[in-house]
C-alpha cells in the first residue's frame, strides 16, 4: 500500500530513530512509503493548551498535504487522537463546514503505527528480533482516544527473544500530559514518580510505548534517577532484527 | 492535615481564589494525605469497577443517561415549568432562585417563619455553592449537617474535599480525636462502628428537635413532581420526613422527564458511586403528606439557577450540567488522586469541577480559569462516567475559551503575555515549511550550553518545572527530514 508517514515534528526533531525505523517496518512489509516534506506539526500543542485560533491553519495545512494519501501511519497515539478526535473541533470552532468535510474524510484514514499494522493490515508478526526485558506501557491517548486495544502488546508478544514483564497498574497515566508537565509540574512529577516504581518493579531493562513524548518523560525521570532503564519507541523494538543485534 | 481556608470560586472574593498549581503544591506536601487519599481512591476504584463489570447492558444503560440527560437540557424550560405544576398540585410550594444570595434569602425566610433556630441538612453541595450554612448562621440559625462525613467536615471546620466522602483526607483516628473534643465522646475507639454511634448519638437529638430540614435533590421528576434523595445512611430518611416543614435547594438541571427515567438512573448511580447495585436509602417524596401523617405537612422547592443558565448557551460545554454527582471521575483521576479535592478551590472538585466551576462563576477569574488546565487528558474519567459526558474534550474547549477571554479581553498585558507570545511565534513557524526547517536547525545549536551527555539538566525560566524532576533529552544532530532528503535524493513530494 502507499502509506505516508506522518512523522510529527516532535520526532522529526528530537526522535529521529523512531522515524527511521518505522519507515523499516513499514518498507519490510512491503509497503510504499512516501514522506510529504510539508508536513510540520499536526497542532495539537497549541489546540490542547487553549491557543485554538492558532491552531486552525495547522489544521488545514494538515488536511491539505495528506488527503491524496490512501492511509497515513504516525508512531504516535497522541498526535493521531488529535487529528481524528479533535480536528472536527477545530473545524467547528473555525465556522468552516468545508473544512469540517474534509477533516472528516481524512480522519479514517489516519493510523498510529500499531492499529494500522494490526487493525488495519492484519499483521501481527513483523520479524522482529530483540532479545531484552521489556515492559509495555499504554499510553493514554492511544488506549482511551483511539482505543488500540492490545494491538502494540500482539506485536511485541511476536518479537523473537523478547522477554515481556507485565507493568502493573499499567493504564494509570504516567503524568506528561503535554504542557500540563510544565504547567502542573509538581502534580505531574507526583504521577511520574508512581509510573517510575512500577516500572523500576518489573526489572526490564527497557520501558517502550507508542508515543516519545511519554517516554520522554518516563525516561527523563529514570535518567535523573541514574535507573540504568532505557526507553525505547516500539517502533524500534519492531525494526530490530537478528541482523541488526 | 492542613486546613486550606482559601477563599473558594463560590464565595464572594471568588477572584482571589488561588490557582489550582498554587494550592496543589500545598495538598502534595501533606503525605498523610496523599496516603489517605491513594488508599480510598484505590479501594472504591476497584469496586467500581466489579460492580459494573456484572451489568451485561452498561454501555447501553449509559447511552440512555446520556440521551435523557441532553433532553433535559435541551427543553429544560418546559421540563422545569411542569415540575412547578406538578409539585404545586401535590400540595408544595416553587421558588426560583437566579443566585446564591436569592436563594438564601428564601430558605432563611421559611426557617424564620417557622422561628426555627435550629433546621437538619442532608448532605446537599448546592447549599455548599450558596453558602447556606453560613448565611444562616448571620440570621441566628444553626444547621446541623448529618451525614457522618459532612458532619465530620463541619467540627473541624473543614471544607469538602470529595463530592461523596466529604471527609475521604481525615483517617479515622484523627476523626476519632475530633469526635472526643467536639462531642465530648469519652473512651471512644477508632473503630468505624464506635464513630459512627457516637455521631448518632449526637444526631438523634438533632433530628427530633429541628421544625425544618433541609435537602438537596438527586432528581425531580417533571410529570409527577416526586423529589428523589439517594444516600447511605438513612439520616437523609430523617430529615425529609421528621420535621414538619421541608426544603429542598436544587440546580435546575435535576429535573428529569418522566418516573419511568429512574429506571435508567438508579441502576447506573449507585454502581458509579458507592460501588453498590441499591444504595440503603432511596427516598423519594410528592408534595406534602396530607391524611397519612407521615412526613412534612409544608414542602418547599427552591429551584437554582447561580449561572446554570449561562451555561446553557455553551452547546458544547454545556454537558457539564448533565452531571449526576456519581464522583466516579474523581476516584479514578490521577489529578485527583495526588492532590485531594482541596486544591479546586470549588464546591465542585475533580474532573467534573475542572468542567463544572469555570463555567459556572464565569470565565475570567485567575482561580477557576486555572481548573481546565488541571488534567493531564488522561481520559479515565470520560471512561467511567455514567452519563458520557466527554470530560477531556470540555476541559480542552474551555482552555481555548479562556485563552481566547485573555486574548481578547486582556488588552496589551494579554497580547504581551510570554506564552501568548510564544505560541503566535511557534503558529507561524509550524505554518511555514522554511521557517520550520530554519528552527530545528536553531534549537540544535541554540541547545549547546544546556545539553550534556545527550540530556539537558536545567532549562531555564518558565520551563524550569520540567527538569526539576526530569533530563530532557537533547536534539539530536540529523532530523528525520534530513535522513529521508539524504537517502531519498530530496524527492520533493507534496507541496511545500
Ligand atoms: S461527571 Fe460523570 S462521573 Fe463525574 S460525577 Fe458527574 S456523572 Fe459522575
Amino acid at each position: 500500500m502507499r502509506v505516508a508517514l506522518f512523522i510529527t515534528c516532535f520526532n522529526d526533531t528530537f526522535f529521529p530513530e523512531t522515524g527511521r525505523a518505522t519507515v523499516e517496518v513499514l518498507e519490510r512489509l512491503g509497503h510504499e512509503v512516501e514522506f510529504p516534506l510539508a508536513q510540520t506539526c499536526c497542532g495539537q500543542m497549541h489546540f490542547n493548551t487553549g491557543y485554538q485560533r492558532e491552531a486552525i491553519p495547522l489544521v488545514r495545512r494538515f488536511v491539505e498535504v495528506f488527503a491524496p494519501y490512501e492511509a497515513v501511519v504516525a508512531p504516535s497515539g497522541s498526535c493521531v487522537g488529535m487529528v481524528r478526535e479533535l480536528y472536527p473541533m477545530a473545524a467547528e470552532l473555525a465556522n468552516d463546514k468545508r473544512l469540517l468535510y474534509e477533516v472528516e474524510e481524512l480522519a479514517p484514514k489516519v493510523f498510529e503505527l500499531s492499529e494500522f499494522l494490526v487493525k488495519r493490515m492484519g499483521v501481527t508478526d513483523v520479524g522482529a528480533y530483540y532479545p531484552h526485558h521489556v515492559t509495555y506501557h499504554p499510553t493514554c491517548h492511544s488506549l482511551r482516544m483511539l482505543k488500540v486495544g492490545d494491538a502494540p502488546l500482539e506485536l511485541l508478544r511476536a518479537v523473537r527473544g523478547i522477554d515481556l514483564v507485565e507493568l502493573r497498574e499499567a493504564r494509570e497515566c504516567c503524568g506528561f500530559g503535554g504542557t500540563f508537565a510544565v504547567k502542573n509540574a509538581d502534580t505531574s512529577t507526583a504521577m511520574l514518580s508512581d509510573k517510575l516504581r512500577h516500572v523500576l518493579d518489573t526489572e526490564a531493562e527497557v520501558c517502550t510505548a507508542g508515543d516519545n513524548s511519554c517516554l520522554m518523560h518516563i525516561g527523563g525521570g529514570l535518567k535523573r534517577q541514574r535507573a540504568g532503564v532505557r526507553t525505547v519507541h516500539l517502533a524500534e523494538i519492531l525494526a530490530s532484527t537478528e541482523e541488526a543485534n | 492535615m492542613t486546613l486550606q481556608r482559601s477563599p473558594d470560586a463560590f464565595s464572594a472574593d471568588a477572584g482571589k481564589t488561588p490557582t489550582f498549581e498554587q494550592s496543589a503544591k500545598v495538598s502534595l506536601a501533606d503525605t498523610q494525605l496523599r496516603r489517605n487519599l491513594g488508599k480510598a481512591t484505590q479501594t472504591i476504584r476497584a469496586k467500581r469497577a466489579a460492580a459494573v463489570e456484572e451489568m451485561p447492558d452498561w454501555e447501553r444503560l449509559r447511552e440512555a443517561g446520556r440521551a435523557l440527560k441532553e433532553r433535559v437540557t435541551r427543553h429544560l424550560d418546559e421540563y422545569l415549568l411542569r415540575l412547578e405544576e406538578s409539585v404545586t398540585r401535590a400540595g408544595g410550594h416553587v421558588h426560583w432562585a437566579r443566585d446564591a444570595e436569592e436563594s438564601n434569602r428564601i430558605i432563611a425566610g421559611i426557617a424564620k417563619a417557622h422561628d426555627a433556630e435550629e433546621v437538619v441538612k442532608v448532605k446537599s453541595i448546592a447549599t455548599d455553592e450558596t453558602k447556606l450554612n453560613e448565611y444562616l448562621e448571620g440570621e441566628g440559625i444553626t444547621a446541623h449537617e448529618t451525614d457522618l462525613a459532612e458532619l465530620i467536615i463541619q467540627l473541624a471546620g473543614e471544607t469538602s474535599s470529595h463530592i461523596l466522602v466529604p471527609a475521604i483526607h481525615k483517617n479515622r483516628a484523627e476523626i476519632r480525636e475530633l469526635f472526643k473534643e467536639k462531642l465530648g465522646a469519652r473512651g471512644l475507639s477508632d473503630d468505624p462502628s464506635d464513630l459512627t454511634n457516637a455521631a448518632r448519638l449526637y444526631l438523634r437529638e438533632k433530628f427530633l428537635k429541628a421544625k425544618v430540614g433541609i435537602s438537596g435533590a438527586n432528581f425531580a421528576v417533571a410529570e409527577t413532581g416526586t423529589v428523589c434523595v439517594v444516600e447511605s445512611e438513612g439520616n437523609g430518611r430523617m430529615c425529609t420526613t421528621l420535621p414538619p416543614v421541608l426544603v429542598t435547594l436544587m440546580g435546575i438541571e435535576k429535573v428529569i422527564p418522566a418516573w419511568r427515567d429512574y429506571e435508567v438512573f438508579m441502576q447506573l448511580l449507585p454502581r458509579s458511586s458507592t460501588a453498590e447495585r441499591m444504595n440503603p436509602y432511596t427516598s423519594f417524596w410528592t408534595g406534602v403528606s396530607r391524611e397519612s401523617g407521615d412526613g412534612p405537612n409544608e414542602f418547599h422547592l427552591v429551584l437554582l439557577d447561580n449561572g446554570r443558565t449561562g451555561v446553557l448557551a455553551d452547546e458544547r460545554g454545556r454537558q457539564a450540567l448533565s452531571c449526576i454527582r456519581c464522583s466516579a471521575c474523581l476516584n479514578v483521576c490521577p489529578v485527583y488522586e495526588r492532590t485531594g479535592g482541596h486544591a479546586y478551590n470549588s464546591v465542585y472538585p475533580g474532573p467534573i469541577g475542572a468542567i463544572l466551576t469555570p463555567q459556572l462563576v464565569g470565565i475570567g477569574k485567575p482561580g477557576p480559569d486555572s481548573l481546565p488546565y488541571a488534567s493531564s487528558l488522561c481520559g479515565a474519567c470520560y471512561e467511567v462516567c455514567p452519563v458520557k459526558i466527554n470530560i477531556p474534550e470540555v476541559l480542552i474547549h474551555l482552555r481555548g475559551r479562556v485563552t481566547r477571554h485573555k486574548q481578547d479581553g486582556g488588552g496589551l498585558k494579554g497580547r504581551l503575555d510570554p506564552e501568548n507570545a510564544a505560541m503566535k511565534t511557534m503558529a507561524r513557524v509550524f505554518s511555514d515549511r522554511k521557517l520550520y526547517e530554519g528552527a530545528q536547525k536553531a534549537a540544535r545549536v541554540g541547545q549547546w550550553p544546556l545539553a550534556r551527555d545527550g540530556a539537558i539538566g536545567r532549562l531555564p525560566g518558565r520551563l524550569a518545572g520540567w527538569t526539576e524532576s526530569r533530563d530532557l533529552k537533547a536534539i539530536p544532530k540529523q532530523t528525520f527530514r534530513e535522513w529521508w532528503k539524504a537517502r531519498n535524493g530530496s524527492p520533493e513530494n507534496g507541496s511545500a
